[in-house]
């Protein structure tokens, strides 16, 4: 069971970075969601309420899969699953919606908003607005969904709003701007954000709610194998399932903790996320963290295969991270998560997401160069069903038949 | 005394309320608002707000969203503003300009400097609407050492206690957002408006000016029995989209004077 964190970081500040860079209108909003989550933090209640559906709902503890083949394949580290693709919903999502969810239940609020860039959010999102009895309003960039209909439809099945975000580059930074201009028109609404980024609380409540992921995998590794992986890897967009596996770990020096940005289809600015590459801090979005930007202080357009990577900042905690030196941050290309993508497919028969993919695209490399007495874990943060016309499609531009 | 401070005496004097129209710098063509801003003053309007575009400017509405789209569109940035800013008090213009942008750019080129910057510019003060008074720390002192007002905002949802909080830390006047929500133009003023604005004045005496959704000549009047001041933003945005190049001064003269 996971126990919450003493509060060492209740400022909203990771090192420099976080903070709360918001609207006046917004500001008492806020405010009053930091103190619900205050009063939920240590409250034993809450916390069983939010237990007992993570296990009879989501289908928690997710397991973990050693991947043999893929192990053997790639002749190194032995690599094992963090499966979150099997949590209800197909991703890690669901467990920050719910928390969420939960926490806007005991605020009364009636009307959740939310932002989705790959649509597993916003699925989650209305989900758990399903479950719960509450209205449920999705923003998403147009672009986005076109590249991952499934998912437009199956919020809509679940009785959400999904309204169309026309603007800037039609992706999920353009969602986040659309859900807090209807957030400032209707502060009694719930904007039930979706990664570990935006104003404080935000990156912090939604860590604690992702911080299952982590806890259960350290029991289960030491379980597994009797020792912690030698490094674990996730996917960084907002870095919300990155954060949940990293922090069980934090203070395990001996696990390298790795996160994969999207390297997109070249180095220039506008062709890939990577903020960990040539960003400059600045504020983006209610936080200060590490921006994509041009010189004159602009948001930069960002590219991904993975609409759930395809965002100009990063969370708060994984720029202090990373100055720290604590984790390690680096970049998957499209094309290597493509890679990625059909390896696991075929060698282990499981489907990842795109975003996850990138995780596996890392993990592939480092297992390599790593020895059969180490271990290596992945976060697999969600599934891919989402991605397969997407995938299709490259993969017939690139000549390859799946 | 800061030129802000100034023209609120005035005004007083005067029993006049403050027109302050807001224009996008380089909006509709880069070069206008060299030309708006001088016959706008002469046209009665007694501060401006000159808004600097931002990618993701996530307090404002469609149409300052489009205007700023079309600013970056004819090459806009920080240091063009600040020129503008230089080039308007050359050509004599003495109502006091307020830079309103988002935090992001100021960061990019320093805050220090955009604040020194300004200032020899011939630039009053700040409006950022994404920095509230717990973020204001580095700003508030950059201001202050250049002689800048940085304009603090009082929301219907801000609580007594903090209205009075944020006056302490504001100068110049304080920005009243006069809606729950995003700037634009509106049919009518929120009916509890009055009501938050004599909330507001139990707290400070600085000059109160009213913005968001102030659209028509009828909008500023009503704002005048309760406020010191009101800006006109989203509208007179809406007037130059449709005015052909050469009518621009015109119509946009035309449209302030009609708010009077």
């Amino acid at each position: 069971m996971v126990q919450p964190l003493p509060g060492s970081i209740d400022a909203g500040r990771f090192g420099p970075y976080g903070g709360r860079y918001v609207p006046e209108t917004l500001f008492s909003t806020i405010a009053e969601l930091e103190t619900a989550f205050a009063a939920i933090r240590y409250d034993p209640t809450f916390w069983d309420e939010l237990h007992y559906l993570q296990r009879t709902y989501t289908g928690r503890p997710t397991p973990v899969t050693f991947a043999a083949r893929l192990t053997a394949a790639c002749g190194g580290a032995r690599i094992y699953l963090k499966r979150e693709d099997l949590a209800h919903t197909g991703a890690h999502k669901i467990n920050n919606a719910l928390g969420q969810g939960l926490l806007a239940k005991r605020m009364r609020k009636r009307r959740v908003i939310a932002e989705t860039g790959a649509g597993q959010h916003g699925v989650a999102t209305a989900t758990v607005c399903a479950l719960l009895g509450l209205q449920s309003v999705i923003y998403m960039g147009t672009d986005d969904m076109e590249r991952q209909k499934p998912n437009v439809f199956r919020m809509q099945l679940l009785g959400a709003e999904v309204c169309p975000v026309n603007s800037g580059s039609r992706t999920l930074k353009d969602a986040i701007n659309e859900a807090m201009r209807d957030w400032v028109t209707h502060p009694d609404s719930y904007y039930l954000l979706g990664s570990a980024l935006g104003p404080h609380p935000y990156p912090t409540m939604v860590r604690e709610f992702q911080r299952v992921i982590g806890c259960e995998a350290r029991e289960q590794m030491l379980e597994a194998t009797g020792n912690l992986p030698d490094a674990v890897v996730a996917c960084v967009g907002g870095g919300s399932n990155a954060i949940g596996i990293f922090h069980a770990f934090l203070n395990d020096p001996n696990v390298a903790l790795v996160g994969v940005e999207a390297g997109g289809r070249g180095d220039a600015l506008g062709e890939h996320a990577a903020r960990f590459r040539g960003a400059h801090p600045g504020v983006l979005q209610g936080t200060y963290s590490y921006v994509l930007q041009d010189d004159n202080g602009q948001i930069a357009l960002t590219h991904s295969i993975s609409a759930g990577l395809d965002y100009a900042s990063v969370g708060p905690e994984h720029a202090w991270l990373h100055d720290s030196g604590r984790a390690r941050y680096t970049a998957a290309s499209d094309a290597e998560a493509l890679d990625a993508f059909r390896q696991l497919s075929l060698l282990e028969g499981i489907i990842p997401a795109l975003e996850s993919a990138h995780a596996v695209a890392e993990a592939m490399k480092l297992a390599r160069a790593m020895q059969p007495s180490q271990s290596l874990l992945i976060n697999l943060s969600g599934r891919g069903d989402k991605d397969i016309f997407t995938v299709a499609e490259h993969l017939g531009q690139s000549g390859i038949t799946p | 005394m800061s030129r802000i401070a100034q023209t609120f005496a005035r005004l007083q004097q005067q029993q006049r309320t403050a027109l302050m129209p807001y224009l996008m710098i380089g909006f509709p063509r880069r070069e206008s608002t060299l030309a708006l801003v001088p016959a706008l003053e002469k046209a009665g309007a007694d501060l401006f707000e000159l808004g600097i575009p931002f990618s993701d400017p996530l307090a404002d509405g469609a149409t300052i969203q489009r205007a700023g789209q079309q600013a970056l569109t004819n090459g806009v940035n920080l240091s063009f503003c600040l020129e503008t800013v230089a080039a308007l008090r050359q050509h004599g213009v003495q109502a006091p300009l307020l830079g309103m942008g988002y935090y992001n750019p100021l960061v990019r080129y320093g805050v220090e400097q955009v604040c020194a910057d300004l200032a020899a510019a011939g630039g009053d003060g700040w409006i950022v609407p994404d920095v509230p008074p717990e973020e204001a720390h580095e700003l508030h002192h950059a201001c202050q050492r250049y002689g800048l007002d940085m304009i603090m905002f009082v929301a219907p949802t801000t609580p007594n206690e903090r209205i009075a909080e944020i006056a302490q830390l504001a100068s110049g006047f304080l920005y009243c957002v006069a809606l729950t929500g995003v700037t634009g133009q509106r049919d009518t003023l929120w009916p509890g408006l009055g009501d938050f604005l004599q909330r507001v004045r139990q707290h400070t005496d600085l000059p109160l000016v009213v913005g968001f959704g102030i659209s028509r000549a009828e909008h500023v009047a009503e704002v005048g029995t309760m406020a010191d001041g009101a800006i006109v933003g989203s509208a007179l945005i809406h007037q130059l989209e449709q005015l052909p190049p050469e009518a621009e001064v015109a119509g946009s003269v035309a449209f302030v004077r009609g708010l009077q």
